[in-house]
């Protein structure tokens, strides 16, 4: 799995796009979190405000996420989104013509469907008057696809929204050259033959070489696993750290699958081959094991390893959202309430909550460097003073709260797909395990973070 | 005024930086068992690695002064000495340094060139002690490595580098003058090549980390890392040590090996340097290019090419005599002084003497958006400050913004700044043709048209629409300050900032001030030039100012030198080979023939007769031609787009027989000219000084050289009265006084200087 990981990450560079400054603002993501004034009773109140909509969580469903180049290596983005479409339509029985609106996130476009929430909705069969847009920002599109259709519903706009994302790594848009492609459309207008000749002859062989996604981020030049490295030395997290953070998540990850704790999973028959029902990227290993590994991005010293990375993956997520009222009217009952914010460094104070009284934190791990800096970050005074504006720190989430059930590490991580899987994650975990209060954080390329407050719906 | 090739890399020395230093302690050490009262090395173990810090107190950068160096001898002999261990790490505690030189100080104090050889066996001793260390060395380099730091860590077994900017290496010598003589003529060649040695020490180049690591200079790169759970720049440098000790176990343990992979390149180059012909046939092209640049005139670069060649040819031990003597015999010359003193110079005047502006100038205007005004403008905008660049019409404000985003691309595409950065940096220019946004102006640099009419009404507009704080500066070659300055409501407010051509390379700023300014204001107008990057002297206002009327008279005596016969080709060859980069006759088109007429009207009508010699009549014509030099294609030269080898302009053989003057034998032999056209400036330059334009004679120095292109082999006009003495400038003077009068009669404080031998501009 090593090799495919290096391999594609290098080859693929796109991925690299989400690299960096995972640090800065998923720490404000949680930089909220302001050290516990004093241990709250576990008796809370709920966060509804009078004259605000309550917006719900109906149901979230996700397809297996797949490591890139296997089951679905053969399949377009859409087939992906329409297939979670599909599942949740199958889970819910929402009447197609009740959804107001249709959200989905993802990152690498597939330049054919450049639309793709609409060209899956269509697909699904939702009626071609139900309008669906496609959202991107980088890591965090399946969170900005949800925020977005929160927002449709609290002002008024729509009662149901359905909200996603997809990620289709096995297949990337490959480009030609600048060049040829400026050859290509000159030829296009070339009305005559000698037009068209004069053109062609100014064919040269390194017109063909052809232009990969992005292979660093565009405004600083750096991809995303070298910049996680820097992350973690910048924090002092050793590699050993890295590689045990890493080995939890599987193992939990694996946990949570044999006990049948991912409920949010639908089964996906992929045309041409077998039904694929369960995450594969899943692979427990041995320190020992990892240890062996050499670094993936700076050589040869440092503590980024294929083993302690999230891997590339396809899969794609949908999740049906409601107005509180809409939801009990129609005979359902909700998971959880939403109550999104962007990652200000406010999400809590502004919900009044501690960090006490969260009972399930959802994190992106996109590496494990980037987690445990993020964790050194928060419980660091001086990083609070200086970077985030406060006069202590926030004191980093209790482990044995913390992405319970696996997280992007073990699980995967479809770019487009992943918030919605850590919404229904943290709303599931809540119900299973009896707590009222989840908090949703992921990072993204760009310096960007988002985070959100889960409220189990009552029983 | 294109001026000063050779010597521009000399900016690259400033290698004072303003980083703070946090206190840096030695806590995590397992034994620190060395902690004696050394003031600038210690060292602590970690396991088996000795991790010795460079650190001089109360400074900015390390330098191998005699204390650094036999503190360091100490504690290197305590390292060898000590069996607990087994591999050592040498790095600065100075985020920005590792170790930027030799002290030049130590250096300047050497009575006898004796004196100077024993210093460079001192450091070939120490640095041969480090390279037969049987314990290996790790350099761990952040920030300048330059001079005698680099020698220092090419003697080591290992070098690690952080890659970043600050991080750079070179040998920076030869524009000192002198040579790398603590063994870097030997070690060099074999550790980079011979090429690529010949190009670092010939030219004094700096290279990034990144490019070292490619050359084979250093064997390791750490990135610099972000804000953590300390401030960037002091994880960084633990991160490096960190890697730096890893990597000293590692060699220790002999888990990585010293020899570094070559590639095709490289082994077919040390294949054709084992063929004796091949190194001949490269000492000879090389020196052949370096006589042909220097003209004779620089003595280090083939004592350099001599030293290699000496250790290439005939082994180490000839090579280390060689370079040793050769060292001591350049640290002698004149050249070196001047070159030493012109480094000393422009450390001074890249700081603030007039304390700190009570406004930080953030927003910044300029009207005009022609050559001179873009060009200010890119060269502030990629400091960060916020610039609107105004002209009267959109062509020409297209033109600017065209420059400013041509001169940033053209960093793009020498990776010097990546596209985003150019991009964002572009973000801070705006482009208008009227005042808005001027409300907010902390500064408005006017570069319009050279007319003083122009300036008073561009003057009257921004006073109306500028707030008090607002600073107007003039960029203006010719007129004096006080003229423009006297339609102004708020004369204290009113200053002249001189730029040269092309701004985004010519290093020079000429700030003038009248009795009026305040010095807040140039305090002001020193600080965004020093933002600028440029090197800054500051004048007192009159016709010309200082660096203008000292090319004046000079380039009079050019046309009266072409009037009398010479063609303006053997013009440029004498001067060029008195040192001057531009010769002079090329200079007069560069610098645009009206403007030279214009220059040569008004402080004609203001010096009189001192000033008269050529006649203003051939600019006249030349004007009335359209010959107005580069700018319109033709002057005394035809300029042609892609065309190397200029012409001379066949249609200026009329214009000059009509204007012809016999010549006067006695003092027109080839020496005669050079020194005509060369006692003039010097003449003038100490005139200013002595009339209090000038402030200082370093500031005279420095604007000669760096503005006008002054040959720096001779370190500037006040320089070059001081080494080669006033006496034989008067005595020229006299001689051609007797055959032309007035204008090369010396001034007083010249000839005072003559008469009393032990004055001196410098002490």
């Amino acid at each position: 799995m090593t090799s495919i990981l290096t391999y594609t990450l290098k080859n693929l560079p796109s991925t690299s796009k989400w690299a960096l400054r995972f640090s800065l603002r998923p720490l404000s993501c949680s930089s909220q979190l302001r050290a516990a004034p004093a241990a709250q009773t576990k008796s809370k109140k709920t966060l509804a405000k009078p004259n605000i909509r309550n917006i719900v969580v109906v149901e979230g469903v996700r397809i297996p996420f797949l490591q890139s180049g296997t089951s679905y290596k053969e399949l377009m983005p859409h087939d992906l989104a329409r297939a979670a479409l599909l599942g949740l339509l199958h889970r819910t029985n929402v009447p197609k013509d009740v959804v107001d609106y249709i959200i989905l996130g993802t990152v690498i476009q597939e330049v054919k469907t450049s639309n793709v929430a609409r060209e899956a909705a269509l697909g699904a069969g939702f009626s071609d008057k139900t309008p669906a847009h496609t959202v991107t920002m980088a890591c965090i599109s399946a969170n900005q696809a949800m925020t977005t259709g929160v927002g449709l519903i609290a002002s008024g706009q729509c009662d149901v929204v359905v909200a996603g994302g997809v990620e289709l790594m096995s297949d990337i848009p490959i480009r030609h050259s600048r060049k040829m492609r400026k050859m290509l459309l000159d030829l296009n207008k070339a009305k005559t033959l000698g037009q068209r000749l004069s053109l062609i002859s100014k064919f040269r062989l390194n017109f063909l070489s052809p232009e990969l996604p992005a292979v660093a981020e565009f405004s600083t030049s750096e991809t995303m696993g070298h910049s996680a490295d820097r992350l973690a030395a910048a924090f002092a997290v050793s590699r050993l750290d890295q590689d045990e953070y890493a080995l939890r998540s599987h193992s939990l990850a694996k946990k949570a699958q044999d006990e049948g704790l991912l409920s949010d999973v639908v089964p996906f028959k992929v045309p041409g081959k077998d039904t694929v029902t369960k995450d594969n990227g899943i692979r427990p290993s041995s320190l020992e094991q990892m240890a062996k590994l050499k670094p993936a991005f700076i050589k040869p010293y440092g503590t980024v390893t294929a083993a302690n990375s999230s891997f590339l993956t396809d899969g794609a997520s949908a999740m049906l959202i409601m107005a509180e009222e809409k939801a009990l009217a129609m005979g359902y009952k909700p998971k959880a309430y939403l109550r999104p914010t962007y990652a200000t460094p406010k999400v809590l104070e502004r919900a009044g909550l501690t960090m006490t009284d969260i009972d399930a934190f959802e994190f992106h791990e996109a590496f494990s460097g980037q987690i445990l800096a993020n964790f050194k970050a928060m419980d660091s005074d001086w990083f609070a003073q200086n970077y985030m504006g406060r006069k202590t720190k926030v004191g980093s989430p209790p482990l044995e709260k913390f992405n319970n059930w696996g997280g992007s590490l073990s699980l995967g991580h479809p770019f487009g797909a992943t918030g919605c899987r850590l919404v229904m994650a943290a709303a599931n975990r809540l119900r299973k395990e009896g707590g009222q209060y989840g908090l949703v954080a992921a990072c993204a390329a760009g310096g960007q973070g988002h985070a959100m407050i889960v409220e189990a719906y009552p029983k | 005024m294109v001026a000063s090739r050779a010597i521009g890399s000399l900016r690259r020395f400033t290698a004072s930086r303003t980083l703070r230093c946090p206190g840096y302690t030695c806590r995590n050490f397992s034994a620190s068992s060395a902690l004696l009262t050394r003031t600038h090395i210690n060292y602590g173990v970690k396991g088996d690695v000795a991790v010795v810090r460079i650190n001089s107190p109360n400074s900015k950068v390390n330098t191998l002064s005699r204390e650094l160096q036999s503190e360091f001898i100490e504690v290197m002999n305590e390292i060898w000495a000590n069996d607990q261990i087994r591999s050592a790490v040498l790095i600065s505690s100075k985020p920005g340094c590792f170790i930027a030189g030799a002290d030049i100080n130590m250096l300047a104090s050497c009575k006898s060139a004796e004196e100077v050889t024993q210093l460079s066996q001192e450091g070939q001793r120490m640095f041969e002690k480090l390279e037969k260390s049987t314990k290996p060395i790790v350099a761990a380099i952040s920030g300048s490595c330059l001079g005698g730091g680099l020698e220092l860590a090419i003697s080591c077994q290992y070098r690690i580098a952080t890659k970043d900017r600050k991080t750079v290496l070179g040998t920076p010598e030869v524009l000192l003058g002198i040579l790398p003589g603590a063994g870097g003529t030997q070690r060099l060649p074999k550790m980079v090549g011979v090429p690529a040695a010949f190009d670092m020490m010939l030219t004094g180049r700096n290279i990034r980390a990144d490019r070292a690591k490619k050359m084979g200079l250093v064997d390791q790169l750490v990135e610099p890392l972000g804000p953590g759970l300390k401030p960037s720049e002091e994880r960084t440098i633990e991160y490096l040590e960190e890697v730096a000790v890893t990597f000293a176990k590692e060699l220790s343990d002999k888990k990585i090996s010293l020899k570094r992979d070559k590639g095709l390149v490289e082994k077919l180059t040390s294949y054709a340097m084992s063929i004796p012909f091949v190194r001949q046939q490269i000492y000879k092209k090389v020196e052949e290019k370096v006589r042909k640049q220097t003209k004779g005139l620089y003595p280090a670069p083939l004592k350099i090419i001599d030293a290699v060649k000496t250790g290439i040819e005939q082994g180490n031990d000839a090579g280390y005599v060689s370079e040793s003597q050769k060292f001591g015999e350049l640290a002698m010359t004149k050249e070196s002084k001047a070159l030493m003193g012109l480094y000393h110079g422009q450390v001074l005047c890249k700081k603030n003497k007039f304390g700190t502006p009570q406004k930080d100038v953030k927003h910044l205007a300029i009207l005009g958006a022609g050559l001179m005004g873009a060009g200010i403008a890119q060269v502030s905008v990629d400091k960060g400050i916020k610039t609107i660049l105004k002209d009267a019409t959109l062509a020409g404000l297209d033109r600017g913004q065209q420059q400013v985003f041509k001169g940033l691309n053209d960093k793009v595409k020498k990776k010097a700044l990546t596209s985003f950065e150019r991009d964002s940096i572009f973000s801070n220019l705006t482009g208008q043709l009227d005042y808005q946004g001027f409300e907010k102006a902390d500064m408005v640099i006017e570069a319009v048209f050279e007319d003083l009419n122009v300036k008073h009404r561009v003057l009257k507009e921004v006073e109306a629409v500028v707030p008090d704080h607002c600073v107007f500066a003039s960029n203006t070659s010719a007129l004096p300050i006080r003229q423009i300055a006297s339609v102004s409501k708020r004369p204290e407010k009113v200053i002249g900032m001189h730029y040269f051509s092309p701004v985004d390379k010519m290093q020079l700023l000429e700030i003038i001030t009248t009795e009026k300014t305040s010095k807040d204001t140039t305090a002001s107008v020193v600080a965004v030039g020093l933002k600028q990057g440029k090197v800054i002297i500051v004048v007192k206002d009159g016709p010309g100012f200082y660096t203008t009327r000292c090319l004046a008279p000079m380039m009079s005596e050019v046309l009266r030198i072409l009037q009398e016969g010479v063609d303006p080709k053997k013009v440029d060859s004498l001067t060029t080979s008195f040192g001057f980069p531009v010769g002079a006759a090329t200079l007069v088109d560069e610098v645009g023939v009206d403007v030279a007429k214009h220059v040569a009207e008004d402080l004609g009508k203001a010096f009189g007769e001192r000033f008269e010699s050529g006649s203003v009549e051939l600019l006249k014509q030349m004007v009335a031609r359209g010959f107005l030099g580069r700018k319109s294609g033709k002057g005394f030269y035809i300029y042609q787009e892609g065309v190397k080898n200029k012409s001379l302009n066949s249609d200026m053989d009329g214009i000059l027989a009509s204007l012809k003057v016999p010549p006067k034998s006695d003092v027109c032999s080839d020496e005669d000219l050079q020194y005509r056209l060369v006692t003039r400036f010097v003449n003038e330059a100490i005139m200013c000084l002595q009339e209090g334009i000038l402030a200082t004679p370093t500031e005279g120095d420095i604007g000669a050289v760096f503005g006008l292109g002054f040959p720096p082999c001779l370190g500037g006009p006040f320089r070059y009265v001081d080494l080669y003495g006033a006496q034989k400038i008067v005595d020229r003077l006299r001689k051609y006084e007797a055959a032309y009068g007035k204008p090369f009669t010396p001034c007083q404080l010249l000839i005072d200087h003559a008469n009393s031998p032990n004055k001196k501009f410098y002490q």
